[in-house]
């Protein structure tokens, strides 16, 4: 059937991802603009793989720092605390509050890494030109796709914290550097999501 | 099939406008994760070396110890935080794992202090209030020493005195605690100039070791010959010298306290190292009484009882305490079937030779000089050292009169002569007086007496007589003569009266004399009006008086 299906490529069409202008590419070795509205045009996205692939290590490295160093600090009358992602799930879990406590592990811990190991699978797999399950593939990226943004929520709590408990004395919520290294991962894997080409997954099968 | 349909629309497809390509863009993109790197890698290593290290101390108990919330504090300020409490394996007490901020690293030292701050209420004040609102805490106190170490034994009571704190600490030897505890102040001339550090009690149990700590500059008064003594309370204290009523302060009477004092001696005694042991006195006197260093045991015998006199008694010379009782027994002498009483007494023989005046004599001569002193007459005596008690004390003094005697070194304790006391003097002079009295021919007075007494008894019969004649016959004379005379004044009342009433104010004869003098004073006063007429008008003796014109 793969044998039967016509790609743009292999007719040498590309479409404007911008103006949805189809044109013909010139052959090899230049850059192409859309003659419409001069966006640049490419078959695939140039340097793909490569590029996934810096964001994605870059989001490995912030991995670990944004899970070890605090990423809360708060400091009220009776004493100051810091916590990072898994003391807070550990807090929540010990108070009795597990249904919480699994979201936030699911949200801030599980969904990160394996939107890592996701990307990984996928750039491995299209860089040795891997035929299987493709579909399966297609459907894991756009999960990851979608799931990426949500990933944000710890950030987005610890930063609405951080700007409404400043009840000087009494109580101050300050971010960790755990939060900009969470907060790096999260953009990080995003880039690296938004990197990669899904139409790599299907080239192999040309 | 497909390819022909599609053909008429592909050339309708504009052309791309090539350029030429940007070969640098590839190496652009891997900046992104060597700088992710590089700031988690700061992040994390900055992380790490901030981190201090790990301790673990161990606790009897586990209050006020909480997993991640309980702190470590030094001087109020927080170097560390409880990471966690668990239970020793021999479950005998509880292991707090501590982690420390990096800097205090090098004060983990063997003799670093760490206690749990509670709120403690003592005599000395409340401490640790704090800590009901914020929560217990463990404190530290720094030590000094060089040997490093990562377990620690808990103090279940805070130090009282701080390790850096400028100042000296002692040791002081006692027989007991008194009421002295942790935190009891030192005084030197009634200032509060420490406390107590600590205290145990000795290995041998047989008394306890205090440690006190002087703060600087009062430290440097502590020297060699300084002598500390118990300021606990009232110190109440009755003996030959009366009731002696002691304090310090109130708050000394509250919760005890030690002071301390230098011998005032000629001469500074040379200041002494922090750590030096003291003896504890019990009593301010008992602290100040001079430490001699040579005494000598003496015995005596005295033929008299020793009723008040009890061991400790002092021995004086003229008012002087040279020496204390030491103890009192019966002795039964067997060539004389008498029965004495033999007194031990101590003396310190340089008491009897001051070192202010001249040099100090070799010890070995003293001997030598007592027996001079005893030579002279020098004698022991019982004497009343208090009226109001009865207690009784050894005198020593000078009796040129007294039988010839000497020490007698050859017994142990060598034998001190003694002399009688003043009561048995008292009581032989007595006897010698009752022994006269004896003597009097006392029958032969007696029937003097009774001669006199019988003539005396005679003349106040005839005595008797001559009353009883004088009542009879001379007092009716009397009785008549008295209403005579009783008489005779009435009458002269009355004439007395009589002339009373003639001068009275009211009396006519005064009345009429008045008015005679008025009417006088009145023809006075006419004869003037006419004398002055006449002055004026002497026609008018011829003429007559002229009437008035008006």
């Amino acid at each position: 059937m793969s044998d039967t299906l016509v790609t743009a490529a292999a007719r040498g069409l590309l479409s404007c991802h911008v103006c949805g202008l189809l044109s013909r590419g010139g052959h090899g070795g230049q850059t192409l603009h859309c003659p419409r509205c001069s966006t640049p045009l490419h078959v695939r996205k140039p340097d793909s793989v490569a590029r996934s692939w810096a964001f994605l290590i870059a989001a490995y490295i912030l991995y670990i720092p944004a899970n070890v160093l605090p990423i809360m600090e708060t400091s009220s009358l009776f004493g100051a605390q810091a916590d990072t992602i898994m003391s807070g799930i550990l807090y929540l879990w010990h108070s009795g509050s597990w249904d919480l406590a699994l979201v936030v592990f699911i949200a801030s811990i599980m969904v990160p890494l394996l939107k890592l190991i996701a990307l990984t699978l996928l750039l491995f797999s299209v860089q040795r030109r891997s035929t299987w399950q493709p579909l399966q593939r297609a459907k894991l990226y756009r999960v990851v796709e979608l799931v990426g943004r949500w990933s944000m929520l710890d950030i987005y709590v610890v930063a609405i914290l951080a700007a409404l408990v400043q009840i000087g004395a009494l109580a101050t919520i300050n971010a960790g550097p755990g939060a900009l290294a969470f907060g790096a991962v999260v953009v990080l894997t995003m880039f690296s999501a938004m990197e990669f080409d899904p139409r790599l997954i299907w080239d192999p099968l040309q | 099939m497909s390819e022909m349909q599609q053909e008429p629309g592909l050339d309708d497809i504009p052309e791309a406008v090539p350029e030429p390509r940007k070969r640098f863009s590839l190496q652009l993109v891997w900046l992104i994760p060597i700088v992710a790197a590089i700031i988690g890698g700061i992040l994390v290593v900055r992380t790490y070396l901030q981190k201090g290290p790990t301790i673990t101390i161990t606790f009897k108990t586990g209050d006020g110890l909480e997993a991640g919330k309980t702190k470590v504090k030094y001087k109020d300020v927080e170097v560390g935080l409880v990471k966690e409490v668990t239970i020793a394996r021999d479950i005998t007490h509880v292991i707090a794992t501590v982690e420390l901020k990096k800097e205090v690293t090098p004060y983990l030292v063997e003799d670093t202090k760490f206690w749990v701050v509670r709120p403690r209420i003592s005599g000395g004040g409340i401490t640790g209030l704090g800590t009901l609102m914020g929560g217990s805490y463990i404190g530290v106190d720094v030590g000094t020493s060089k040997q490093q170490q990562q377990e620690f034994t808990g103090l279940e009571v805070a130090p009282a005195v701080a390790m850096d704190a400028p100042g000296s600490r002692f040791q002081l030897h006692s027989a007991d605690i008194g009421s002295l505890d942790i935190g009891s102040p030192v005084y030197f001339r009634r200032i509060q100039v420490g406390q107590v550090v600590s205290y145990e009690l000795d290995k041998d149990g047989k008394g306890v070791t205090f440690k006190v700590f002087v703060a600087a500059p009062y430290d440097k008064y502590v020297r060699a010959n300084t002598r500390f003594w118990n300021a606990s309370g009232v110190d109440l204290t009755m003996d030959a010298s009366g009731l002696k009523l002691d304090t310090q302060s109130l708050m000394s009477i509250l919760i005890g306290g030690i002071a301390f004092q230098t011998l005032d001696e000629s001469g500074e005694a040379p200041p002494i190292s922090a750590n030096t042991a003291f003896t504890l006195f019990a009593t301010r006197d008992e602290a100040m009484k001079n430490r001699d260093t040579i005494s000598q045991g003496f015995a005596m015998i005295f033929k008299e009882s020793v009723r008040g006199l009890s061991p400790g008694a002092t021995v004086d010379f003229r008012g002087v305490t040279v020496g204390e009782v030491s103890g009192i027994h019966v002795a039964h002498d067997a060539r004389s079937k008498e029965v004495n009483m033999l007194v031990e007494m101590r003396i310190y023989p340089e008491r009897l030779r001051s070192r202010v005046v001249g040099s100090v004599p070799d010890p070995n001569e003293y001997g030598a000089i007592l027996n001079e002193m005893v030579a002279h007459g020098l004698r022991a005596q019982l004497m009343s050292g208090n009226l109001l008690t009865g207690q009784l004390i050894v005198a020593l003094d000078f009796f040129p009169n007294a039988p010839k005697a000497n020490v007698n070194w050859a017994l142990s304790p060598p034998r001190f002569p003694t002399t009688p006391g003043s009561l048995v003097e008292l009581q032989e002079t007595l006897m010698r007086i009752v022994k006269k009295l004896e003597k009097l021919p006392l029958d032969e007075v007696a029937g003097d007496v009774r001669q006199t007494v019988q003539t005396l008894d005679a003349t106040l019969k005839d005595a008797a007589k001559l009353v009883r004649r004088v009542d009879k016959d001379i007092l009716p004379e009397i009785g008549m003569t008295l209403e005579e005379a009783r008489k005779t004044l009435d009458e002269g009342r009355k004439t007395l009266s009589a002339a009373k009433q003639t001068l009275s104010a009211d009396a006519p004869l005064q009345q009429d004399l008045r008015e005679t003098l008025r009417e006088l004073a009145r023809t006075a006063q006419s004869l003037r009006v006419l004398t002055d007429y006449l002055e004026r008008h002497p026609e008018s003796l011829i003429r007559g008086k002229q009437e008035d014109t008006p």
